[in-house]
């Protein structure tokens, strides 16, 4: 494609002309109105002249009859630059006249027309064609014609024409002048941002559109752009931490299940021996199965995927439904297990992570936190402002503020023994439900043990501009 | 009890041949979504197991088909893709329960048998008998040997979702889906310890045990001396 192609191809381009034509139609209808209305005032101008002049000769013909009248022609006639006269009998003898070459049917009826003639002083071959606009009155019995030419119309005419045509030619120059400075600035910072997005398409993430800082479409487009460039590495960079984790906190499970396999194939076993290990293997893989399972959760929730199937439910009930289940596993403990809930507290979300995120967050309050007898977990759900606030509380060891962050980490366990059952997987699947809904996590002292409150917005979440 | 395994892997499906013929089960296996169809439509079997992605035809469209022409042979869908939304699909296409891979034998037996025992006319039945156990669904009321027994709401739906399917077995997952409503993993064994609850309340005193634990599959409630 030529430059010049790609210029016309451009949107702004497209825009100008358009514009262009629409000015021009303007400007060309303004002066064919001025036009107009000094034409008309010219003919105005015209028609009284040659009322005047009749009315005049009529007076002329009731003092001093035909032949005054004839007398008072004639003279005018001769004047230079004199209205054009012609004065016939009623059946058509020429008596006066400084015109010829009036054709009959005009001469027959009184009034006005507009007829082209020749002066009586002109050659007959003249090629000069000359228009007027006469008046034919009956005096007396005798035809009068008076007329004037209209060539001054004529000259108005071109007077203007010739401007007008330069003005639009003016003009059409202007807008496509204009037109390709306007459009090549703006297709130049198109082309940039089209450089720097198959920049960052090659694989250079970190790359950024540029942003002018004067605040226009432009800028409010690369901003937008920018963020979500953003949130695409944020992305990325957890799908290459979740990688980096796969492989190095799987591959221990996975060593674990191959040694027992290998064991059991190496040693003369007993049937029941060998059973055994097999049952382990099964649990060994079910462990992998269910923690593969989470991540993948994990993942589907940080991707937003689950936004289709989102339903609107009651979060109290959902509080009340999870404690509930896991009530008695809490009691076995030695916990108590309060829950308090009372109000409905409508909420639109995908119900299945929401009671999966508390179920972890309980799930995790039981385990750690079941350190005295007699002690404590809370289940909260209540509305706060405009978010729907489900707190978790418990009385164990709690978490070194250091460390509230990095638990939120895929597979990072604060435990170095990693001896209680889990992957690591719970609060990262609680944060990433929370911010599928557009709320957020916090991790808190509860003094002592710790508070997780899971936030997540009351309303339904809006996207911006709707 | 006769299946069709509509599955494109043939070791899994051999597997799966293999281990319900040793649960005491025929079944018949179709390499694809056409084929299965076909067999489908052609024979009468209890259950059709089906592996959502096959060659030729997929599987929800093999399920929405074989609805379509008014076959309502009960449906296990089988995937890799076990996430919520993917079950949704998969049971709105027509499936009547959905397994994802990879999967216990045992829960798949287990599912296969009360699909199949879904059509009995138990379920309309207002009153659930197991042994002198009984259980009346309209007034909630439970009794054994007469006397009566007072359930927490959740207890009562975990024993009428057991005694619906007296004698057969119930894995952990189906009573989370089916008591819970919750298709997610629950970490800990707080099935069991429900189970176990009920079990103190319904067992405890008797001689005879009506509530069994089958191990590595799940729990099954049943008159012991029958």
């Amino acid at each position: 494609m030529t430059a010049l192609g790609k210029l016309l191809r451009t949107t702004a381009f497209k825009i100008i002309a358009v514009y262009l034509i629409v000015f021009a139609l303007f400007a060309m209808a303004v002066i064919g109105y001025l036009a107009r209305h000094t034409q008309a005032l010219v003919v105005s101008q015209i028609t009284e002249t040659i009322d005047a002049e009749i009315k005049n000769l009529q007076e002329v013909h009731a003092d001093g009859g035909i032949g005054r009248l004839i007398d008072v022609i004639a003279a005018r006639a001769q004047q230079p630059g004199s209205n054009l006269y012609l004065v016939t009998s009623f059946n058509g003898a020429v008596l006066a006249s400084n015109v010829t070459d009036i054709d009959n049917v005009t001469l027959s009826r009184q009034g006005w027309s507009e007829i082209s003639y020749r002066r009586t002083d002109e050659a007959a071959d003249s090629l000069h064609d000359s228009r007027a606009l006469v008046r034919v009155a009956f005096i007396g019995g005798f035809r009068v014609l008076v007329g004037r030419d209209i060539e001054e119309r004529e000259r108005l005419r071109e007077i203007l024409a010739t401007p007008a045509r330069w003005s639009l030619a003016v003009i059409v120059l202007l807008g496509i002048a204009g037109g390709v400075f306007v459009t090549r600035r703006v297709m130049k910072r198109i082309d940039n941002m089209t450089a720097t997005s198959e920049q960052i398409m090659r694989g250079d993430f970190g790359g950024r559109l540029a942003v002018t800082g004067s605040g226009d479409e432009f800028d409010r487009l690369a901003n937008s752009l920018n963020a979500m460039l953003g949130r695409i590495e944020n992305l990325m960079g957890g799908l290459k931490h979740v990688s980096d984790n796969i492989a190095h906190d799987l591959k221990t499970p996975l060593t674990r299940l191959r040694n027992r396999a290998e064991e059991a194939l190496r040693k003369n076993q007993t049937e029941k021996e060998l059973r055994r290990a097999l049952e382990s293997t099964i649990e060994e893989s079910d462990n992998l199965i269910r923690t593969f399972d989470a991540l993948l959760m994990i993942s589907r929730a940080e991707a937003g995927e689950v936004r289709k199937t989102m339903i609107d439910f009651d979060a109290a009930e959902i509080a009340r439904d999870v404690a509930e289940l896991y009530e008695p596993v809490a009691e076995e403990g030695g916990l108590k297990l309060g829950i308090d809930a009372p109000d409905a507290l409508p909420v639109r979300g995908s119900r299945e992570l929401v009671s999966q995120a508390l179920a972890n967050l309980i799930d995790n309050a039981i385990k750690h936190g079941g350190t005295t007898a007699g002690s404590k977990v809370t289940v909260a759900a209540r509305k706060s402002g405009d978010r729907i606030q489900f707190t978790i509380g418990d009385r164990g060891p709690g978490i070194p503020e250091a460390d509230r962050l990095r638990v939120l980490e895929r597979f990072v366990r604060l435990e170095e023994s990693r001896s209680r059952p889990g992957a690591g997987l719970g609060l990262s699947l609680a944060l990433a439900v929370a911010k599928l809904h557009g709320g957020d996590l916090r991790l808190e002292d509860n003094s002592p043990g710790l508070k997780v409150t899971l936030a997540i917005p009351a309303q339904p979440v809006q996207t911006k501009g709707t | 009890m006769r299946l069709l395994i509509v599955e494109d892997d043939r070791e899994a499906a051999d597997y799966l041949k293999k281990a319900l013929r040793e649960a005491g089960h025929m079944a018949e296996v179709a390499n694809d979504g056409d084929t299965g169809l076909a067999i489908a439509l052609d024979e009468s079997f209890d259950v059709l197991v089906v592996d959502r992605m096959l060659p030729k035809r997929d599987g929800l469209s093999l399920v929405s088909d074989l609805r379509s022409r008014g076959n309502e042979t009960p449906i296990l869908i089988l995937s890799a893709l076990g996430q919520v939304d993917d079950r949704v699909t998969g049971l709105r296409a027509g499936g009547d329960d959905y397994l994802a891979k990879p999967y216990a034998f045992s829960e798949l037996l287990a599912r296969v048998e009360v699909l199949a025992r879904r059509r009995a006319p138990n379920s309309a039945d207002t009153v659930y008998r197991v042994g002198d156990l009984e259980l009346d669904r309209l007034s909630h009321q439970v009794t054994r040997g007469g006397e009566e027994i007072v359930l927490q709401p959740r207890e009562f739906r975990l024993l009428e979702y057991l005694m619906r399917h007296a004698g057969q077995v119930v894995t952990r997952t189906m009573l989370l889906e089916n008591v819970w409503d919750y298709h997610f993993d629950p970490q800990t064994n707080v099935i069991d310890v429900h189970v176990s609850r009920l079990r103190s309340k319904i067992d405890k005193g008797f001689a005879k045990p009506l509530l069994q634990t089958v191990r590595g599959a799940g729990y099954m409630i049943r008159d012991g001396a029958r």
